[in-house]
């Protein structure tokens, strides 16, 4: 779908992307993660024609040229900070549905999945919205316009947990189009992605298809052990399914192969807490 | 909602024909509708309505001075103020649009839509000229009504011709800022070079700059030249010879000119030229624009 070849992009003669090679295959639902300052976001902007870059971005085939409209009309962004647009919601709604193809009733339904009613807010100026309300109108355009291709930007960075359950939700249902999903909270995105990819200074480090290694209905078996007890901890790991010694310092149980990142994004929460833990390379099947 | 197997999205990406547009009709309402909220405009309109307002209540139209009265002198005194106030604020506000919207990440947002840069960026030029021009045809309209109510006779076609040269004087300004906003990577720096430009433009006016140019012994076609390629310059000459055919008040340099275009011809001058200078300059400014980092 989209070759990346040794694009390179300099400010200042510092290369933030460094030849960086890159293949995205149809399908693709790729966690784009990395430090600050890793290129994440130099990338899509290059992806999207906003920087002039060494290197080649081909798509579908197709030769190499810097911001085609008609690839463009293909991919749905979602930037890391919402714009201070002034002009109404509804303005920018109407713009998305005549000029990049959003569907209407679709962008309701998003919307009020994600909670907020475009009805009442059309009126409104955008840059006057909260900073959860933005991304959820920026949200709802990308996920109602017919693109191949949604490169979101840390996009549930300003959602209410509400929302950001929803929001992943929405992006789990959209079969149809590849992802490129930069994102700090990777436990968050990884239920979705079938692709990790992690940039340092400009370049790829990482680049691990999650789904060859941990596959639906696959389990492998944890081991936590706890310096004190910790309640609301035991709690998070009941609802995995673990189970707790009487003390409530030792817990074991099983994690779903497909949503180990999940579960080390929890763990990460309670880090401090953890005094050993293990997790298992040998695969367990449950019916 | 598009149902696309990822087997097919290879061949909708190599197949773009399918893929939405936006047009130059859409990219221009695009752009009314963010800059109609924004304070830059609501005080433009409110300084250019209010000073024709304030003129007309001031019963300027009932004086005479140099032989005007009625609406000619009401547009005459309207124009001087013109010329002061129309230019700065263009280059102003237009000079930091771009720059200001890369700044604030509304570029990054908007150029990732399907939309061609020179779609995008003449839509813009052509809103923002509609935008400044606006204010001012409210303007005039009020004045024609109020000439009107008075029984003064209503001068149409110096309203129209003053209408174009203010036209020209805009697309001029619009151009310079298109360019300015373009080369600058910050708004201060657009800001600054802004304000540079309009001041070196106001003092080669003939009245300070010129006439020390003459003492200095430059040669006159070099001084009537740089007179002729101000714009602010042009078109404040050309309103003169609306009302005064002779150039009683511009005084012996007005020889050279009449000598030279005639009246007819250094008004289609002073229309023609500001509008092609325009249109180079923001066509410069493209030029710089689609060569570099969008954003």
């Amino acid at each position: 779908m989209i070759t990346i070849d040794r694009l390179t992009k300099r400010f200042d003669k510092r290369a933030v992307l460094d030849e960086l090679s890159l293949s995205l295959a149809a399908g693709d639902r790729i966690a784009l993660i990395g430090s600050n300052g890793a290129g994440k976001t130099t990338l899509f902007r290059s992806l999207l024609g906003l920087y002039r870059h060494d290197g080649e971005i081909r798509f579908g085939g197709t030769g190499a040229q810097r911001r085609d409209a008609s690839v463009l009309g293909r991919i749905a962004f979602v930037p890391q900070l919402p714009p201070p647009l002034r002009m109404p919601v509804g303005e920018l709604l109407a713009f998305a549905e005549r000029g990049a193809g959003a569907d209407r009733a679709r962008m309701t339904d998003i919307a009020e999945a994600l909670g907020i009613d475009l009805a009442e807010v059309a009126r409104r100026p955008f840059y006057r919205l909260s900073g959860g309300q933005k991304q959820k109108v920026l949200v709802t355009i990308a996920l109602a316009r017919p693109a191949d291709l949604l490169i979101f930007d840390e996009p549930a960075a300003n959602l209410d947990p509400a929302a950001r359950a929803v929001f992943i939700d929405q992006l789990a249902g959209r079969h149809d189009a590849s992802m490129l999903i930069a994102s700090h909270r990777l436990e968050e995105v990884a239920p979705l992605v079938n692709r990790v990819i992690e940039l340092d200074r400009g370049r790829v480090v990482l680049d691990d298809a999650v789904i060859d290694r941990l596959r639906e209905g696959e389990f492998r078996r944890a081991e936590i052990v706890l310096a004190e007890a910790h309640p609301p901890f035991a709690r998070a790991l009941a609802e995995w399914g673990f189970d707790g010694d009487a003390e409530g310092l030792r817990f074991t149980g099983p994690v779903p192969a497909a949503e180990t990142f999940r579960f080390l994004g929890l763990l990460a929460r309670y880090g401090s807490l953890i005094e050993r833990m293990a997790l298992d390379n040998d695969i367990l099947r449950r019916s | 909602m598009n149902a696309m197997t990822p087997e097919s999205l290879e061949v909708a990406v190599a197949r773009p024909g399918s893929a939405p547009r936006t047009g130059l009709g859409l990219s221009m309402r695009l752009e009314l509708a963010e800059s109609l909220r924004s304070r830059w405009f609501h005080f433009y309109s409110a300084v250019v309505v209010g000073l024709m307002v304030l003129l007309i209540t001031t019963g300027i139209s009932e004086s005479r001075v140099l032989g005007f009265t009625g609406l000619s002198r009401l547009l005459v005194t309207y124009i001087q103020i013109t010329m002061a106030v129309l230019p700065l604020f263009i280059l102003v506000t237009t000079a930091r649009s771009m720059v200001g919207d890369r700044e604030a990440g509304n570029l990054e947002y908007m150029l990732a839509f399907p939309v061609s840069l020179p779609v995008w960026y003449w839509g813009r030029f052509l809103s923002r000229l509609v935008l400044v021009l606006a204010p001012i045809a409210v303007a005039l309209a009020l004045a024609a009504i109020y000439g009107l109510a008075r029984g003064h006779a209503v001068p149409w076609g110096h309203v129209g011709l003053y209408a174009g040269l203010v036209g020209a004087l805009a697309a001029a300004f619009l151009g310079l800022g298109f360019l300015v906003s373009s080369l600058s990577r910050s708004t201060e720096v657009a800001l600054g070079a802004s304000l540079l430009i309009w001041l070196v433009l106001v003092a080669l006016l003939d009245l300070l700059l010129l006439s020390v140019l003459i003492r200095q012994t430059f040669v006159p076609d070099f001084v009537i030249g740089i007179a002729l390629a101000n714009p602010l310059q042009s078109f404040r000459t050309a309103s003169m010879i609306l009302f005064d055919p002779q150039l009683i008040l511009l005084g012996p340099s007005s020889y050279v000119i009449l000598d030279h275009f005639g009246v007819i011809g250094y008004v289609a001058w002073a229309m023609g030229y500001p509008v092609a200078l325009g249109l180079v300059l923001a066509g410069l400014g493209y030029w710089r624009f689609s060569r570099g980092d969008l954003v």
